[in-house]
């Protein structure tokens, strides 16, 4: 007997001991490519935080020997893009007036349209869906033009209410799609016993449809905010002095620095620029792939 | 009093298909219609009909003695049930019965009053709080019925609401369905494909077939003057025997010759005098044949049959024989003698059968 077992326990203790070995090699990878992906932040950090002396002589990868917020300041309220030298403090705003509405407008639109295709299926109701699907995959590039003359037509063009309308009807084909696969999941019935009930068609919408849908909203509101924050060509196309997105502004910054390269001001304004999305992914983050997942709901 | 509902010529199309063709069906207030037959047959389409969540492409449909034809359902005076209850998930049980009044702007004391009324006679009070999803199946039943109740309706429609319980559970909401049908009086139409419910719970019942309405009548019409073929087999478990045979008539009666695999051909006499065509499919519940003695009557026969399989079912036992190259069952006591290999003295009631054309499926006396 014993002599039988003891093959046995060895072989399991070699297993345990190259599972162990294997665990550690993975924890080691899985280590190494988070230090990569986390050098840029930590160059941009610590770079921010230099005085221009500092940079010009340190290393790239060294920890500032003084801290210093002034590069912050500048990139907030003193940094020039072209001949002002605001900061991006107004740019900053301008995004937030464009953002805010433009994503609450395009998720209320394609939760309505999302609603439409998915319970109120009207002749050629699948062809609208593709055709609004296709909209996804068109380049922004090929508008560029044709949007420049409706914007011009409709005079808004280079105006803030102008981006909020171009945000708004390129997010309409992501946002219906999210909610049109989310409310196809809802059992038709649901609609019918509230049309037996007397509710009409925005009733239903309000009171049965809107209540369920928190998850999707919350993954169509990231979406949308990441997408719009970070346009960059809407921006630079479609705006003029004084209505620049952040992210115009940002570049405008960086390129328009005579003499001496300020890279502490420039490191600081594109975290700056970058910190909103970071936000509204770590606070609204775990619903994101709660509702992107989220199958059927059980009545 | 004017029928509480009125179907009149009603076709419905899906682009080219055809789901349901000349319909016509009239019921009078407290009537409990059942709808019923395989799926696909279109019962439900008809329902939706009624209820407007479906236009109709031609005829005409008054509830209540109006035309409701273009009338869109919430102002048809009808509440319904679902099959899947259709509860509205993020509602309390309280907010879910309510929804129509406060959508319709009846006042907090009228919905509270009624609210209360409904709770107790469905014995919801516990559960007002609830959310749909916290409840058992038949709990969500009760609370999908309590909507439509609360609404006090001229008619109700019911589609397959009891197909998502267990057995047990069913079998005590049809009786409750069938009490709350007669304290309230109501007048119900009721969709199903289970033949027992449609027996048990109808004052009329419509089998449809492929969209076409094979036969309206009581439930006692349905099952023992089955309009054809189709209704016959459909209706009734264990099924109606359907038998090929010959037909001739003899004068003062009509004598019936059954081809037998095994041994001689059966002849038995109806004592009605019928005109039938030669070739005939003779139709005869199990019930309606007992083992020799046990029956009594002017049109029983006895004949000597080969019992091929006996299955005991406490109450009764069946007993399957070949006649005509179809496997036949007779419903016999629970303790009879019946051997599987042996013969049997079985007594044919020839007074309770249907005849029907071989050809057309048609019935034929």
């Amino acid at each position: 007997m014993t002599d039988l077992s003891m093959p046995q326990t060895q072989t399991r203790s070699q297993s345990n001991t190259s599972k162990i070995a294997l665990r550690w090699l993975l924890y080691i990878l899985l280590g190494l490519f988070a230090l990569y992906y986390l050098m840029p932040l930590f160059v941009m950090l610590t770079t921010s935080l230099k005085s221009l002396e500092e940079i010009r002589t340190g290393s790239l990868i060294s920890l500032p020997r003084e801290v210093s917020f002034d590069a912050w300041k500048t990139a907030w309220s003193g940094a020039c893009t072209g001949i002002q030298c605001e900061g991006l403090r107004p740019y900053f705003w301008n995004s937030v007036l464009i953002a805010v509405p433009a994503v609450f407008l395009s998720t209320l639109i394609g939760a309505l349209n999302g609603y439409v295709v998915a319970q109120w299926r009207f002749k050629g109701a699948n062809i609208i869906f593709s055709l609004m699907l296709f909209g996804c995959f068109i380049p922004f590039q090929v508008v560029l033009l044709p949007m420049a003359r409706l914007l011009g037509m409709m005079g808004i063009a280079g105006t803030i209410p102008g981006l909020i309308f171009v945000h708004v009807i390129y997010g309409l084909g992501f946002t219906t799609l999210f909610f049109r696969n989310y409310y196809v999941t809802i059992p038709a019935e649901l609609t019918k016993a509230a049309r037996v009930d007397g509710a009409g068609f925005m009733r239903i919408f309000w009171s049965i449809f809107l209540p369920l849908s928190l998850p999707i909203i919350v993954v169509t509101v990231i979406w949308q905010f990441t997408q719009i924050w970070n346009d960059f060509l809407f921006g630079v196309s479609f705006s003029q002095a004084g209505t620049q997105p952040v992210t115009v502004a940002l570049n405008n910054i960086v390129n328009s620095t005579t003499g001496v390269k300020e890279y502490n001001v420039d490191m600081a304004a594109a975290i700056i620029a970058g910190l909103p999305t970071l936000f509204v992914y770590v606070v609204a983050g775990k619903y994101f792939i709660r509702g992107l997942t989220a199958g059927s709901v059980k009545g | 009093m004017a029928p509480i509902l009125d179907i009149n010529k009603l076709y419905k199309n899906y682009g080219p298909v055809e789901i349901l063709k000349d319909i016509n069906i009239s019921i009078e207030p407290g009537d409990f219609l059942v709808l019923v037959g395989p799926s696909g047959c279109g019962k439900s389409t008809l329902l939706n009909c009624i209820a407007g969540l479906e236009e109709i492409t031609d005829g005409t449909l008054a509830i209540g003695g109006k035309d409701m034809t273009h009338v869109s359902p919430k102002d048809r005076d009808i509440a319904m049930v679902f099959q899947s209850y259709a509860l509205y998930p993020t509602m309390s049980v309280a907010k879910n019965i309510t929804f129509g009044m406060k959508v319709r702007g009846v006042d907090q004391a009228t919905m509270d009053a009624k609210l209360r009324d409904v709770a107790s006679l469905l014995q919801i009070e516990p559960l007002l709080h609830r959310r749909p999803s916290q409840l058992s199946g038949g709990q969500r039943q009760r609370v999908a019925m309590g909507r439509a109740l609360v609404r006090d309706p001229k008619l109700f429609l019911f589609d397959e609401p009891l197909s998502n319980l267990d057995a047990k559970l069913r079998v005590e909401m049809r009786t409750e369905i069938k009490k709350l049908h007669q304290t309230l009086d109501a007048s119900i139409v009721y969709v199903t494909h289970d033949q027992i419910e449609a027996m048990t719970l109808a004052t009329k019942i419509v089998v449809l077939k492929g969209g076409i309405v094979q036969q309206i009548g009581t439930p006692a019409e349905i099952y023992n003057n089955p309009a054809n073929l189709f209704v016959a087999d459909f209706m009734g478990s264990p099924a109606m025997n359907l038998i090929p045979a010959q037909a001739s008539n003899n004068g003062s009666g009509t004598q019936i010759s059954i081809a037998r695999e095994s041994g001689e051909t059966l002849v038995l006499n109806d004592a009605r005098n019928l005109s039938l065509p030669q070739d005939v499919i003779l139709g005869l519940r199990p019930e309606d044949i007992a083992e020799a003695g046990f029956r009594a009557g002017a049109g029983v026969q006895e004949a000597e049959c080969m019992v091929d399989m006996v299955e005991p079912a406490g109450a009764d036992t069946y007993v399957v024989s070949e006649l005509g190259g179809k496997q036949v069952t007779a419903r016999l006591h629970a303790e009879t003698s019946a051997q599987a290999g042996k013969t049997l003295n079985l007594a044919f009631d020839m007074s309770k059968v249907s005849y029907f054309a071989k050809e057309t499926g048609e019935r034929l006396n």
